[in-house]
């Protein structure tokens, strides 16, 4: 069980989180999301307690520095190591080259193992870091927009793959995303911050909760075919496959699928 | 003419890269955490440090030298300290060394600094999640990712140290095979109107600067591209 109580500038929060959950985080730019994350990192300094099964990460007598916590943390930057190949980000984390292995194997990259980052594309990079923080097998697995790089397609593998990684390793996670395909199909609890406030605490049900989308507009550069939907009073950006794109009429409630 | 560049003698050279390879590497072990911590702090004495180091930027070699050799002497509370030790700087190998510290210490701090400025924090962050201790993350992430910077740093500071005159005269003297130096030999080689002498350690001198700064360059723009 993580139990947090934090005091920052740009946040004030108070949930629990419990071991084995995925939790993601909602809210406009600017809300203090990433904020959050980085004071659960200890990268951010803040008053108040973050209590990790009787272990305090935080309280008014010291702060544990990020070494001491058990963390892994995907930043919407990558911040890959530049000067080392794939393999090496990896195992400079952590020398289980079978681990290595088995997480390029699954995110796809076995045959980019040896590259170094200026030479993938951004999925590429967003992917390698997603299993870096996963070397570590962390205690607490924090997720800056993971997959806002990736086409559909890819998306979806590696929601999958994170989910299977999330229950493998048995991870507790924390997710900042804006996809309602996301939140619906990965996402245990979700928490929606407002001006640096928690405003909102939600338990999916995953099976009964699938809610319907309001399509108000279609965007499409002949590359990539996105919708504009309304779920409960927030608007979202969905991109989807041609043919679905030009079946969907403007005004049509959607289901979402899982 | 090649018997002259044979027969002359060079143990001035020897001695000039031999203070100038201790000057960078004591420099490099000194500067490099000041460095880390200056890229890093927002403290309120880091513009006073800052100041404080690049005055050997702008202050005339002579002031240096003057204010070493009145804080290196035996009447100072610092040289009396010293010898009690059985330490003289005064004219001596070592106290060249700390002079040569005390006046490369810009060319060393400020590349460093500013190499590790430019550096993406989140990629030194992601060290630290790594589980990684300060001294892993400076040798194994930032000095690697700063090449450039790190290059300039030692070159220079060698460079400069090789090229300094007025400091090494002013706490050094000239003592043969002690504390004279290339430059200071050049000196006295004027003085005593040897010129073809003169003119061959110039001309080495020149074209070792020229090659050391050239490589550089050449090395910079290819970790540019």
């Amino acid at each position: 069980m993580i139990k947090v109580d934090i005091n920052h500038p740009n946040i004030s929060a108070k949930f629990e989180i419990k071991n084995g959950e995925f939790l993601t985080i909602i809210g406009d730019s600017g809300s203090g999301k990433t904020t959050l994350l980085r004071v659960l990192a200890g990268l951010e300094s803040a008053k108040g307690t973050i209590e990790v099964d009787n272990l305090f990460w935080l309280n008014n007598k010291h702060s544990l520095p990020p070494q001491k916590r058990s963390i892994g943390f995907v930043m919407q930057d990558y911040a890959l190591f530049e000067n080392m190949r794939v393999i090496d980000n990896l195992l400079y984390v952590n020398s289980d080259i079978n681990l290595a292995d088995r997480l390029l194997k699954i995110v796809e990259l076995t045959n980019f193992k040896d590259r170094y980052p200026k030479n993938l594309s951004g999925g590429q990079k967003q992917r390698v870091a997603l299993i870096r923080s996963i070397m570590l097998k962390p205690k607490l697995l924090l997720l800056d927009e993971p997959l806002s790089a990736l086409h559909s397609t890819l998306r979806e593998t590696l929601q999958n793959s994170i989910l299977k990684l999330h229950k493998e390793f048995d991870l507790t996670t924390v997710m900042v995303t804006h996809n309602p395909q996301e939140i619906y199909k990965m996402a245990d609890r979700v928490i929606k911050i407002e001006r640096g406030k928690i405003t909102d605490i939600k338990t999916l049900n995953k099976k009964h909760s699938l809610p319907k989308a309001l399509l108000l507009d279609k965007v499409s550069n002949n590359k990539t075919y996105q919708l504009i939907v309304d779920i409960k009073g927030s608007q979202y950006t969905i991109n989807t496959s041609k043919d679905k794109f030009n079946q969907y009429k403007i005004g049509e409630l959607l289901e979402l699928k899982i | 003419m090649i018997k002259d560049i044979l027969n002359l003698d060079y143990t001035p050279f020897l001695i000039s890269f031999k203070l100038a390879s201790v000057t960078t590497l004591s420099l490099f072990i000194i500067a490099l955490p000041l460095a880390w911590w200056l890229s890093r702090t927002n403290s309120k004495i880091k513009p006073f440090i800052e100041a404080f180091s690049a005055l050997p930027l702008v202050l005339p070699p002579s002031v240096l030298g003057f204010y070493l050799l009145t804080l290196f002497s035996k009447n100072s509370i610092f040289g009396g300290f010293l010898e009690k030790f059985d330490i003289n700087l005064l004219f001596s190998f070592s106290g060249l060394v700390v002079a040569s510290i005390i006046y490369s210490f810009p060319f060393m701090l400020q590349p460093l600094q500013s190499g590790f400025e430019s550096l993406n924090n989140s990629m030194i962050e992601q060290s630290f999640i790594a589980k990684k201790n300060t001294f892993t993350t400076i040798f194994k992430v930032a000095l690697p990712n700063i090449k450039p910077s790190l290059l300039t740093a030692l070159i220079v500071t060698f460079a400069h140290t090789i090229g300094e005159f007025g400091v090494v005269l002013m706490v050094g003297g000239s003592i043969p095979s002690e504390t004279k130096v290339a430059s200071v030999a050049i000196y006295e080689m004027v003085e005593i109107m040897d010129y073809k002498s003169a003119h061959i350690y110039s001309a080495i001198m020149l074209i070792l600067s020229f090659f050391v700064l050239f490589s550089v360059y050449i090395f910079n723009k290819k970790s540019k591209v």
